[in-house]
């Protein structure tokens, strides 16, 4: 396209090529500042819940968001966080588009996120279950945030969000959360 | 000939679509109502853990009906949202199991239905990620992870009523011969499941089966408990011939929506 430009005085297309840049800076920008509403230590991003942010040939950015948990209440005020950083980023036209496939995963947590999770006193996700075997019979221990001890017991699978699990440590008797593996 | 091909083809769209809107709805009305049989333990569970167990696992129901329920509604092509077609659909529109919709009982009698419908919803989903049809695909890729996350709950109970006491044990296996009847009808395979099947939107239900019979048994057997005998069945809940337990369901979910049409969060 710039070959066929011969009139200099019109350097549309590199201009257009630092605005493209400087609006998917600035969407990621406004993205890594939306925090988890159930746990306002963690991110967005740092879930892992932004899956792209691309520019379409029409200028819209399309941003792709992916749900935890389908039924998480958190879900749609995520969404709405969203669009309204979004909406006061000044990146222009954009769209959030739901993605569900490939599902999201505790995997895609991201180092910074584990550590701000840890920090939090919720013990990040492991890995996750394998077989009908390890579903069953719970497999590895998990350590405690505060003493560290693994003699632990898990009191429920499921805590005061979707996304986390009830455990107790037996050795500081302390409870404390766990981000469950999926 | 030329006038009147582009007619049939419609026919054939519509036929098509027909038949995908009633598959779907079978699979979310399943969530659905047993989401709704779920939400009924909230303040009643033994212990506050099992409240919050339970809900969720409930939460995750509603959100895969709610996903599948929108979806029917835009093969259906009348306009007709998830909260339509959720709150607004008479007993005999509703294309669950009947077995989604069997009574709570006792918290062992839950957990009991609550497996083997795990345990359905979990071959089901496994297979239908790789469905030809992509929306199909994406919600099944979504909820086989937080189905086999419920399994996880339900089996994990279930091993510790099984292998528990005299009385757990006696409870949960007569919870199983009580509800194990109803199974037969997840995987009577009718001209919808076959039509489904052939165009590789679902799975075909005898690999469902046999798959699902592998899992049960192996839970079974570490719960120490006996699997019942299958026996001929007569209940048509994904024709949409219900037990009158739906209708009680229906009453107390529809009534907001019916007293105030409408009305929105």
């Amino acid at each position: 396209m710039n070959s066929v430009r011969a009139d200099n005085r019109d350097p549309a297309p590199t201009l257009a090529n630092a605005d493209a840049d400087r609006r998917l800076s600035l969407a990621w920008r406004a993205l890594a500042a939306v925090e988890d509403p159930e746990i306002p230590a963690l991110g967005i991003v740092d879930l892992g819940l932004i899956r792209f942010v691309t520019l379409e040939a029409d200028g819209t950015l399309d941003v792709g968001l992916s749900p935890t948990y389908i039924g998480c209440p958190a879900t749609e005020v995520i969404r709405r966080s969203v669009e309204r950083a979004l909406g006061s980023a000044g990146i222009g036209a954009f769209v959030v588009t739901q993605v569900l496939s490939p599902a999201w995963t505790s995997d895609w947590i991201t180092a910074d996120g584990r550590r701000k999770l840890e920090g939090y006193g919720i013990v990040p996700p492991e890995r996750p279950a394998a077989s009908m075997r390890d579903i069953l019979r719970k497999a590895r221990p998990v350590g405690c945030p505060r003493c560290r001890s693994t003699d632990t017991e898990c009191i429920s699978e499921f805590g005061s969000t979707p996304c986390k699990a009830l455990h107790r440590c037996r050795a500081c008797l302390e409870p404390f959360e766990y981000f469950k593996c999926i | 000939m030329n006038a009147a091909s582009p007619v049939v083809r419609e026919q054939e769209l519509n036929a098509d679509a027909q038949a995908l809107f009633r598959y779907v709805l079978r699979l979310g009305d399943l969530s659905l109502v047993l989401g709704q049989r779920l939400g009924e333990w909230v303040g009643h569970s033994p212990a506050l853990e099992e409240d919050l167990g339970l809900a969720n696992v409930a939460l995750d129901l509603i959100g895969q009906a709610r996903l599948l329920l929108t979806y029917a509604g835009e093969v259906e092509g009348r306009g007709r949202g998830e909260d339509e077609i959720a709150f607004l659909r008479e007993h005999g529109e509703y294309l669950n199991a009947i077995l989604a919709e069997q009574p709570n009982g006792d918290f062992g009698q839950t957990i009991v239905r609550q497996v083997l419908i795990d345990a359905f919803q979990l071959e089901v989903y496994e297979r239908m990620t790789t469905s030809s049809d992509e929306r199909l695909a994406a919600i099944a890729a979504k909820s086989v992870k937080e189905v086999l996350y419920h399994l996880r709950y339900s089996g994990g109970w279930l091993v510790r009523l099984g292998d528990g006491t005299d009385e757990s044990h006696a409870r949960v296996q007569s919870a199983l011969d009580n509800l194990w009847p109803y199974t037969v009808e997840l995987f009577a395979e009718d001209a919808l499941d076959r039509t489904m099947a052939d165009r590789g939107v679902a799975p075909r239900l005898s690999d469902v089966q046999a798959a699902w019979l592998r899992r049960i048994d192996e839970i079974l057997a570490e719960a120490t408990l006996r699997r019942p005998k299958d026996r001929p069945h007569s209940w048509h809940g994904k024709r949409g011939q219900h037990s009158e337990h739906l209708g009680y369901i229906l009453a107390e979910m529809q009534h907001l929506q019916r007293t105030y049409p409408g009305a929105r969060w």
